[in-house]
């Protein structure tokens, strides 16, 4: 019977899928050491407790609430403080974190105060008495080390998409906790939030992603990308570091060992090659599709499904049988 | 202003990994190494703001194995004015040691800067460099793509999933640097014949207690090879057929 503490990422007052994930996570864990408790926390701006609902619904047993202005924003100084006080307090064998850029910023701070380990993007655990066993994908993604981490608490953080949210509902209980440090003290501020990227979804949370290479030629074109994620709708666009380098989409579309690591449901290569540093970012989508007119290109070697031609000429085509596949419903 | 950067020697992965026969390491027998990526760009950023200043000294450090003096080398090269290699013959996965025999290292070092890539590529923890500033009490920026210094104080640009955060930072600090800020220069001729003469100081790293440890390493599963459905959009239906019926994503 452990106790796991998990920290449930927020953007902009709402709460991130990956939050769900860390939650569901969090219920495995506690269930795998033979049933304790898992209590989330949730940070920002006042009126963040609302959204505590949901992570009950997922199986938090209890919510600490953290709101005050000084979270309406990123705030690893105060937050690590805060979750390392909480983490440190005994109550606790582990703690659970989303491997997102925001979860591995503020994971290690708390395992450095605290002076124990962490494991980060896991993709998956299991428990060898106390001690956690967790893999995580190493080399660039070819290979997959198993961890083995006995201090107490242990810091694991989860690979987004790796955990799928699962409904384990528990009675809504909330508790307000306030910050162990002044957060308006910190010495990093933050003057400008962003959303960066071109699309309304997030690449991270996004269940499809169409992605675009140098094969579409002119930034222009990346128009039948967008016009392919529009048709379904949930999709995001994404695109390869050739692209970026070259200033047709922003930095932050970039899909890749050196950008984004997206797992959707669908993900859907336009005119992208293939190189290594693509795929470290994108092989373990569910569901691949590729489209490029070289048949002896790499991403067709990790694509489900193909089609060797040219792009100009199916993407049009593909777009109106989604838009025809998703009005039949 | 004096700068620290932590680099690291990591394998080129454009090859086929092998896993030894005890299952717990890969087998290094053909694997080629150099500086990790982000490193590079760490350093890159560091020679572009001295030359801004005008002044300064880099001193890149690096915790690893005595070969990693050739990826030291490297970065000295390229214009950093010395190195330090804390020798370890123990690779090891546990961030926080290799974060406390760092900090220990650059505790005293009067640094303004401290900087690190925002991933080794090779255990992709991502976690050394928030560790150390925090064992130093350092403000800390991860991800940064883009930055400016100026009157002892920075700003910078970090990646945050999809969002660009802007963020004002006193120093000394530490920063992550991300793909995106630069693009790392070559070695000149002139940088290669200088660097043999810069001081590279080789000491025992001060691990302490380690907490992690590797039970199994593994290939990925393959994926499936797939099928290639046509060649042109006539295709296209039996696409959607079957990710509707097979895949069963639309």
């Amino acid at each position: 019977m452990a106790n796991v503490l998990v920290f449930a990422e927020t953007r902009g007052g709402e709460l991130r899928k990956v939050a769900l994930e860390a939650v569901t996570a969090a219920r495995k864990l506690a269930a795998l050491s033979g049933g304790g408790s898992v209590h989330a926390v949730v940070a920002g701006d006042a009126g963040i407790g609302s959204k505590s609902g949901a992570l009950a619904e997922h199986g938090a047993d209890s919510v600490l609430v953290l709101e005050h202005a000084g979270f309406a924003q990123y705030n690893p100084e105060a937050l690590a403080a805060t979750l390392a006080q909480r983490l440190g307090s005994g109550t606790y064998a582990y703690g659970l974190f989303s491997a997102t850029a925001q979860g591995r910023d503020l994971s290690p701070r708390i395992a450095a105060k605290l002076g124990t380990g962490l494991i980060s993007d896991a993709t998956g655990f299991v428990l060898d008495g106390s001690t956690i066993v967790a893999q995580h994908p190493i080399n660039n993604g070819k290979v997959i080390v198993t961890l083995a981490l006995g201090t107490a608490p242990a810091i694991v953080s989860v690979r987004p998409s790796a955990f799928q949210p699962a409904a384990d509902a528990r009675p809504v209980v909330t508790e307000a906790i306030t910050s162990a440090t002044d957060p308006g003290a910190s010495r990093v501020k933050v003057t400008a939030l962003r959303t960066g990227g071109t699309g309304k979804i997030d690449l991270g949370d996004a269940p499809v992603i169409v992605a675009g290479g140098r094969g579409l030629k002119t930034p222009e074109n990346f128009k039948l990308c967008d016009d392919l994620a529009e048709a379904f709708g949930n999709a995001a666009v994404g695109a390869t570091r050739a692209v970026t380098d070259e200033g047709w989409r922003p930095h932050s579309d970039q899909i890749g060992q050196t950008g984004r690591n997206v797992s959707p449901n669908l993900y859907i290569a336009v005119g992208i090659s293939g190189a290594i540093q693509h795929l470290a970012g994108m092989r373990t989508s569910k569901t691949i599709v590729a489209i490029n007119k070289d048949k002896d290109a790499p991403i067709f070697k990790i694509a489900d499904y193909g089609i060797v031609g040219d792009v100009f000429e199916i993407m049009p085509a593909l777009t109106e049988a989604v838009k025809a596949a998703k009005a039949q419903g | 202003m004096k700068i620290a950067v932590c680099i690291k020697r990591v394998p080129v992965m454009e090859v086929k990994f092998v896993i030894a026969a005890d299952g717990t390491r890969v087998d290094e027998t053909g694997l080629k190494y150099d500086v990790n990526d982000f490193d590079l760009w760490a350093v890159e950023a560091a020679l572009q703001l001295k030359e801004k200043a005008g002044a300064g000294e880099i001193t890149v450090i690096s915790l690893g194995l005595d070969a990693a003096q050739e990826q030291i080398r490297k970065t000295l090269a390229m214009g950093a004015d010395k190195g330090v290699l804390l020798k370890s013959d123990a690779p090891t996965h546990d961030g926080l040691a290799v974060a406390r025999a760092l900090a220990a290292e650059i505790k005293d070092g009067g640094y303004d800067l401290v900087l690190f890539g925002r991933i080794s590529i090779d255990t992709m923890n991502q976690m050394t460099g928030p560790m150390v500033a925090e064992i130093l009490d350092l403000p800390c920026v991860t991800n940064v793509f883009k930055l400016d210094i100026a009157g002892g104080r920075g700003t910078a640009e970090r990646a945050l999933d999809g969002a660009i955060e802007v963020v004002e930072f006193p120093l000394p600090a530490l920063l992550t640097i991300d793909d995106g800020l630069n693009k790392e220069r070559l070695p000149s001729l002139k940088g290669i014949m200088a660097a043999k003469k810069k001081p590279l100081d080789v000491k025992p790293a001060q691990l302490g207690p380690v907490n992690v440890s590797v039970r199994k390493m593994e290939l990925p599963a393959e994926r499936a090879a797939g099928r290639i459905l046509g060649d042109s959009a006539a295709a296209v239906p039996e696409l959607v057929r079957l990710l509707q019926t097979e895949a069963k994503v639309l």
